[in-house]
């Protein structure tokens, strides 16, 4: 398993993780080394297996459809950076150095 | 002098010799003496621990007989866990300064029997790793040596109850974050099955693995807490919806008859001489007392970290796309949306985090999800069928919660040796089976732990078998250094 730079660039951007060069460059090689250790999962023969996504029995759990008392808005926004008393407020979505 | 136990401090309340308040009091000191150096403490939450106390005197004065054993009990949460208006950080920068705006189903249990909150505990940010050092807010020490790490990632509660602070707190376990810290700091340390305990109110690491549980002195302890705070939850769509069985109830009724199973993978190289002697003298203790032992065999042990370290970052990747800088936490000002994402996630996060978000969205992106995600999955179920495999085979396995005692801080800087820590626990995440560590035994002064794994549901076996043990020694009974200073 050969990691590349690019590859890495490229999982931060899919990330939205804002890595300098440095960190880049560590993760690179960690990265790496992890990898080929958890390469030998493909010496596992899976053909009979069905995969495993939750371990519990349950299936669809639905509740009944009744109106509940939501959190309000006051209490949604308290904790964030930016808002205008009903609304979160974020910057433009345009005109990202990733969007180029 | 050892510390007291929530049972017996729960039988002085009601005769008399002590109050809420007085337990409170003695235990915000206990915490004022150790922290400076244990760093076990996010934050202390004078305030609420004040008005609880209060209200727990009221109600053992008007309702002593019907008041819960946990009623004016202190206690500690990890700091992953939400209460209501008190900040809750999960050992992140990125969450410095915020206040849920509402309170977990598994502390409001606690809360609603009578608990006093002292404080939120440190851990590793965002409950990833095995040694408390990733938390943004600087590591913990073990109360057995302050210069070696308590485990992790739930590091602060295990400390804290080491320390004879308080008598138990709360964890969360992901791949071992309770059993191992439990095992490094001499305490009980006990992860329900998966669905026992709700979710709702922790902050989400892995989600098909994480589950809530308690630290203490003792399994009775353990089981008393695990019972108030078990039990469906509507506000978690993967809780249990059948009924718990009383902890209590079977306790006491001993390991004459049963049938444990040793994994002999559980015991390999990596295991220190002195925990396999410890973990073994143990087996013999329980032989002693009626049971009989057997080895097993989980094969796919050594390929169930690789599985562990494809889908607990899955998830994580996920589950932490949520701090964006948008609704929560802190934000770093871009003029562009894209960029403030970027930036804040870059500045926010630290080192393991970034390395796991890195390696779950790698596992997930196109082209390399067959390969990993796909592949983990699959190897998840093999596992899974091995422990039911061998479950028809013993009645509940027996090994070593940590293949080490306590390591010096600093000493894992590689993330693969870290990896490496919770070997023979995270296998009971994967197949969402309950375990338990209980203090089995010392190394050069420092604690091992023992233990107990048993099939799905079946967490009053675990405790019953850990009890069992721990009633035939006296381990559990020793007190650490900054214990017994403290006392």
């Amino acid at each position: 398993m050969t990691l590349s730079r690019d590859d890495v660039d490229h999982v931060a951007t899919l990330a939205r993780l804002g890595l300098s060069d440095m960190e880049k460059d560590r993760l690179l090689g960690e990265l790496e080394a992890i990898l080929g250790h958890i390469a030998r999962l493909q010496n596992v023969d899976t053909s009979t297996l069905a995969e495993t996504a939750q371990v519990s029995d349950l299936v669809n759990v639905m509740r009944a459809d009744e109106t509940v008392d939501p959190i309000g808005a006051a209490a949604a926004l308290r904790n964030a950076p930016a808002s205008d008393g009903s609304y979160f407020v974020v910057g433009a979505i345009q005109g990202s150095d990733l969007d180029a | 002098m050892t510390p007291r136990t929530i049972t017996e401090l729960a039988a002085a309340l009601r005769d008399g010799s002590t109050t809420p308040q007085a337990l409170l009091a003695d235990a915000q000191a206990r915490v004022e003496q150790t922290d400076k150096d244990l760093n076990a403490y996010l934050s202390v939450t004078r305030e609420l621990a004040e008005h609880q106390a209060d209200a727990a005197a009221r109600t053992l004065e008007e309702h002593p007989e019907t008041a819960s054993p946990l009623c004016g009990i202190p206690m500690a949460l990890k700091d992953v866990l939400c209460v209501d208006g008190i900040e809750t950080t999960a050992g992140s920068k990125i969450l410095s300064g915020f206040k849920p705006p509402y309170t977990g189903t598994a502390v409001q249990r606690l809360f609603d029997a009578g608990a006093v909150c002292v404080g939120k505990t440190n851990c590793d940010e965002f409950a990833m790793g095995s040694s408390t050092e990733n938390s943004a807010y600087g590591p913990v020490g073990n109360p057995w040596d302050i210069e070696r790490v308590p485990g992790g990632s739930s590091g602060g509660s295990a400390a804290t109850v080491a320390a004879g602070s308080v008598p138990y707190s709360l964890g969360t376990d992901t791949g071992g974050s309770i059993r191992q810290p439990a095992a490094l700091c001499g305490v009980v340390g006990f992860k329900p099955t998966y669905g026992r305990v709700s979710r709702y109110g922790l902050i989400a690491f892995a989600s098909s693995l994480d589950q809530i549980g308690p630290f203490a002195r003792t399994v009775e302890d353990a089981a008393l807490v695990f019972g108030a705070i078990a039990g469906h939850d509507p506000c978690d769509s993967t809780s249990e919806p059948r009924g718990v069985e009383d902890p209590l109830a079977s306790l006491r009724a001993g390991v004459a008859g049963m049938r444990l199973g040793i994994p002999r993978e559980y015991l390999g190289e990596g295991t220190e001489p002195g925990v396999r002697a410890s973990v073994e003298a143990a087996f013999r203790v329980l032989e002693a007392q009626g049971a009989t032992l057997q080895e097993v065999s989980l094969p796919s042990t050594d390929v169930a970290l690789s599985v562990y370290y494809v889908i607990a970052p899955a998830e994580c990747s996920s589950n932490l796309a949520r701090y964006d800088g948008v609704r929560f936490g802190s934000r770093v000002e871009r003029a562009s949306l894209t960029d403030m994402y970027l930036q804040t996630r870059g500045a926010g996060f630290g080192n393991e985090v970034k390395r796991r978000i890195m390696l779950g969205t790698y596992a997930l992106s196109s082209g390399y999800y067959d390969a990993y995600y796909r592949q983990a999955q699959k190897v998840r179920t093999l596992v899974s069928q091995e422990f039911e495999a061998v479950f028809k085979e013993v009645d509940a396995i027996v090994c070593p919660t940590s293949p080490s005692v306590a390591f010096p801080m600093g000493s894992r800087d590689d993330p693969l040796s870290m990896y490496m820590c919770d070997a023979v626990t995270l296998p009971a995440n994967l197949a969402g089976v309950p375990g338990i560590s209980v203090p089995c035994g010392f190394v050069d002064g420092l604690p091992v732990g023992l233990q107990v794994i048993a099939p799905r549901f079946e967490d009053a076996r675990v405790l019953r078998v850990a009890h069992a043990y721990e009633q035939a020694t006296d381990f559990h009974t020793v007190p650490s250094p900054y214990a017994s200073r403290a006392a």
